[in-house]
């Protein structure tokens, strides 16, 4: 066992403070009618939220709701539902756990129903499926829908007519219609004051998951990572809340730095880092522990992930900027993650395989997502030929735990492991040969 | 003349040549000229052509082609165009492509545009963005803005500009293409037992390949023979077939389709050749008339926002209405995001019109027919139980 349990002093001060935000929010969601708040349902990549807390409307996530669903093992049931409605098997499965969740009353984690939405702002960012989805939510919910079309990034960097769309956009569809949906007039000095505030929280995620350059590792920037993105990507980025909460997890860090620890895992401390990976894809939700444990259970600990970058890439220099709020708005929807092209994404793992001193790249592919599947293999070539070092490649999906089969994901990683193992005492007797 | 039959025969071969030996020569046959790949739905022919290219369609291997290296960049989840894209490109059979555009329909096809840069990094590759939003003022601008970066590069594989003048004539040329397109459509709709579909698909598919005058001249000749020719009228069923405007469905199933008892009136696979509706207007600035005709006077696909919830849909129930056809069959590739997504949302907009349907997947190199036959036989006997009450 290579765990020991977690101390209340290591699991106080951000974790708590997380799930007060979180249960914050889920109340604020949970009285919206009664409080006559609005509500913006939205999507984490291409996610506005300095935008929607200028009209004072709550934020609701169905991605954060499907993960939500996934680990409370509700997503199976929802998403047969949905595929009993009609839906294709073949879809994303964030999709058919929300349409099916709505269609059995849509309840939020704390058993309570989540509010219809007065608007959903469909930030089109990096995911064909989005425009599907929210025209499937706008059809059960027949309210106001504001669509932000963000182009890609095919030549691996944004144009600056595309950053001049997305700013028309916003000023002539979004902020229109967010006014109309919450009776708030528009103030960019509140816009601006949010930025301020977010960019405060970016510096210190930023110091957080670049902490897993140290050796060991203070952290788990893929299976711990999804816990420390959780505030900046969905509800509360752009809040003194957030920005106390990444406060918080810094210095929490910096204690784990100094007393040279390594991360912190559902069975408690991890003790010996006998691996470093760089994950790519999203992770697994309806088995996420176990998912997890195969990886602390060998002393795997994942030092760079890309899907802790769907809601922004911020350790590749970029800040929300008060000074250009709107520009800055659209500069961060054009480079989320899955809306930078393909050679990019490859360069990006490259780099972390690199800097983060890895033993390789490990590749989650998600059956439901094209956005980030489609051209997996090649990227794992690429970074194989380009770094020397060995990858693999895994499938399991997202919330649909029909596509998660633990004895095949375990012996993946064993051997992927072993692999790693191979090369290393390949790479030392040559050493000793030389 | 020729013959219905004598042209089918060369749309036959150009649709099963593979090394695509028409492009080849046509490239060869001057020098200068270019080649531009295109995948589904929709990139603007006219720019390839004022700018001296052949654009050329692709379209996948269809159940021709064995795909060894394509299925080793792909999941099983994955659908077949792709693969069978990339086969191609690996087997050198598109060698002589000097670029290659990826319009925005899906996140596949998005994705396939970063790896071509990478796999063939001679090859000018471009993935093609169309604007979501529909004011002139703002998705108008950046279309505008858009075809220019297209031109440009266009221009650069030529070595000298490309004027405005070009671009009308091309507009011009592809304006008639559209309007012939238009009108073997129209004959089918009013006597499919004269114009079948499975003859249409490779008259269109030739449309692919072929350089547009040639084209032009081909639906023309078919036109002609069509009116001279007397073929036997069947009592079938009349349905529109929609959500195969991406990976095509193998010819066979297009005939089973046929043999079941049905006529196709309508159908989406090639929305390239008919999107703008009407033509593209000439006078005045070319790329802002071509924005413009993307903006408010073309078709319909998954691939299309649509803003106003009221309409969503409608523009189905509008072709069943326009092509007088008793029911919809949604044939959609396995594992296609655009087109399984969008199904409930269109299938709902038919119940509420009465309008019956039927779906099924397939792969462009399905094998087994008999399954989708005996499926749109029952579709065409229950269609005609129903008109008969
Ligand atoms: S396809 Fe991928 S990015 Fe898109 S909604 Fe599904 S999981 Fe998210
Ligand atoms: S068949 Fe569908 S999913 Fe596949 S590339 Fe075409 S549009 Fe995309």
């Amino acid at each position: 066992m290579s765990a020991t349990p977690v101390s209340d002093a290591v699991k106080e001060a951000s974790m708590l403070k997380q799930k007060e935000m979180i249960a914050a929010n889920y109340e604020q969601l949970a009285t919206a009618r009664e409080t006559g708040r609005k509500v913006a349902s939205t999507f984490v990549p291409g996610n506005l939220n300095e935008l929607i807390m200028c009209f004072d409307m709550v934020n609701n996530l169905p991605e954060i709701n499907a993960i939500q669903n996934g680990m409370r093992k509700k997503s199976g049931g929802y998403i047969m539902e949905a595929e009993k409605r009609g839906h294709s098997e073949d879809v994303c499965t964030y999709v058919k756990a929300d349409l099916g969740s709505l269609a059995k009353g849509s309840l939020g984690p704390d058993g309570r129903p989540l509010p219809e939405p007065d608007l959903l702002l469909l930030s089109y960012t990096g995911c064909f499926t989005f425009m599907k989805w929210f025209e499937l939510l706008r059809q059960q919910y027949k309210c106001e829908t504001a669509m932000l079309h963000v182009p890609y990034e095919g030549e691996g960097h944004s144009s600056k007519n595309m950053r001049d769309y997305v700013v028309k956009q916003l000023k002539e569809e979004i902020i229109p219609k967010l006014e109309r949906a919450s009776g708030v007039k528009f103030d960019i000095d509140r816009l601006r004051e949010n930025l301020r505030e977010s960019a405060k929280a970016e510096d210190d995620l930023v110091w957080v998951l670049e902490s897993a350059k140290h050796k060991p590792s203070p952290i788990d920037a893929y299976f711990g990572g999804v816990y420390y993105i959780g505030p900046i990507f969905t509800a509360f980025r752009g809040t003194p809340d957030a920005t106390e909460y990444y406060r918080l997890l810094r210095q929490e860090i910096e204690q784990r730095i100094a007393a040279k620890l390594g991360p912190i895992t559902p069975d408690g401390e991890m003790h010996e880092e006998r691996y470093r990976l760089v994950v790519e894809g999203p992770p697994n939700w309806t088995s996420f522990r176990d998912f997890w444990k195969m990886f602390y259970e060998e002393g795997a600990v994942v030092v760079a992930s890309t899907y802790t970058k769907v809601g922004g890439v911020y350790d590749l220099g970029f800040r929300h900027d008060p000074d250009h709020p709107l520009e800055s708005l659209a500069d961060y929807c054009l480079g989320c993650y899955t809306n930078r092209n393909l050679p990019s994404r490859i360069d990006i793992l490259e780099k972390y395989v690199n800097e983060y001193e890895a033993d390789g790249l490990l590749i989650n592919s998600i059956k439901s997502c094209n956005s980030f599947s489609a051209g997996q293999l090649l990227m794992l070539r690429e970074i194989e030929r380009r770094t020397g070092k060995p990858s693999a490649f895994i499938e399991t999906d997202l919330v649909d735990p029909r596509y998660f089969s633990p004895a095949n994901v375990k012996n993946r990683l064993e051997s992927y492991l072993q692999m790693i193992e191979q090369k290393r005492s390949g790479a030392t007797a040559s050493a000793a040969v030389a | 003349m020729s013959t219905t039959a004598e042209i089918i025969s060369r749309c036959q071969t150009l649709f099963e040549d593979l090394t695509f030996s028409y492009a080849r020569e046509w490239k060869a046959a001057m020098p200068g000229r270019s080649v531009v790949g295109y995948m589904p739905f929709y990139v603007p022919r006219e720019l390839i052509h004022a700018a001296g290219g052949l654009p050329l369609g692709i379209l996948g291997g269809g159940d021709q082609l064995e795909v060894i290296h394509g299925d080793a960049y792909y999941q099983s989840y994955i659908c077949r165009i792709p693969r069978s894209t990339i086969e191609l490109g690996v087997m050198g059979r598109l060698d002589f492509v000097d670029a290659m555009l990826f319009p925005s329909i899906c996140d596949v096809i998005r994705n396939l545009s970063g790896m071509w840069k990478i796999m063939f990094p001679k090859v000018k590759s471009r993935y093609f963005d169309v604007p979501q939003n529909y004011q002139d003022n703002v998705g108008g601008e950046f279309y505008i803005n858009e075809l220019k970066e297209l031109r440009d590069m266009l221009a650069e594989i030529r070595g000298t500009d490309v004027t405005d003048e070009e671009i009308r004539g091309s507009i011009k040329l592809f304006n008639e293409n559209r309007r012939l397109v238009r009108e073997v459509y129209a004959a089918r709709m009013k006597q499919p037992w004269q114009v079948p579909s499975s003859e249409i698909y490779l008259l269109m598919r030739a449309g692919m390949i072929l350089a547009v005058e040639e084209h032009n001249r081909l639906l023309g000749d078919y036109l002609a023979a069509v009116a001279a020719e007397d073929r036997p009228r069947r009592d079938n069923a009349r349905v529109l077939v929609t959500g195969a405007f991406c990976e095509q469905p193998p010819l066979n199933l297009i005939k089973s389709i046929e043999l079941a008892g049905c006529y196709i009136v309508d159908d989406d696979f090639m929305l390239v050749n008919r999107w703008e509706r009407s033509d593209v207007a000439i006078d005045g600035d070319p790329l802002q008339n071509l924005a413009s005709a993307y903006l408010h006077n073309s078709g319909n696909t998954s691939a299309k926002y649509e803003p106003d919830q009221a309409k969503k849909g409608l523009y189905l129930v509008d072709a069943v209405k326009r092509s007088a056809a008793e029911g919809v069959i949604f044939a959609a590739p396995s594992f296609c995001d655009p087109a399984l997504l969008e199904r409930p949302m269109l299938q709902s907009v038919l119940a509420a019109h009465g309008i019956p349907y039927i779906g099924f997947k397939y792969a462009e190199n399905s094998g087994q027919m008999q399954p989708i036959r005996e499926q749109a036989g029952t579709f065409a006997d229950s269609i005609k139980l129903w008109s008969d009450q």
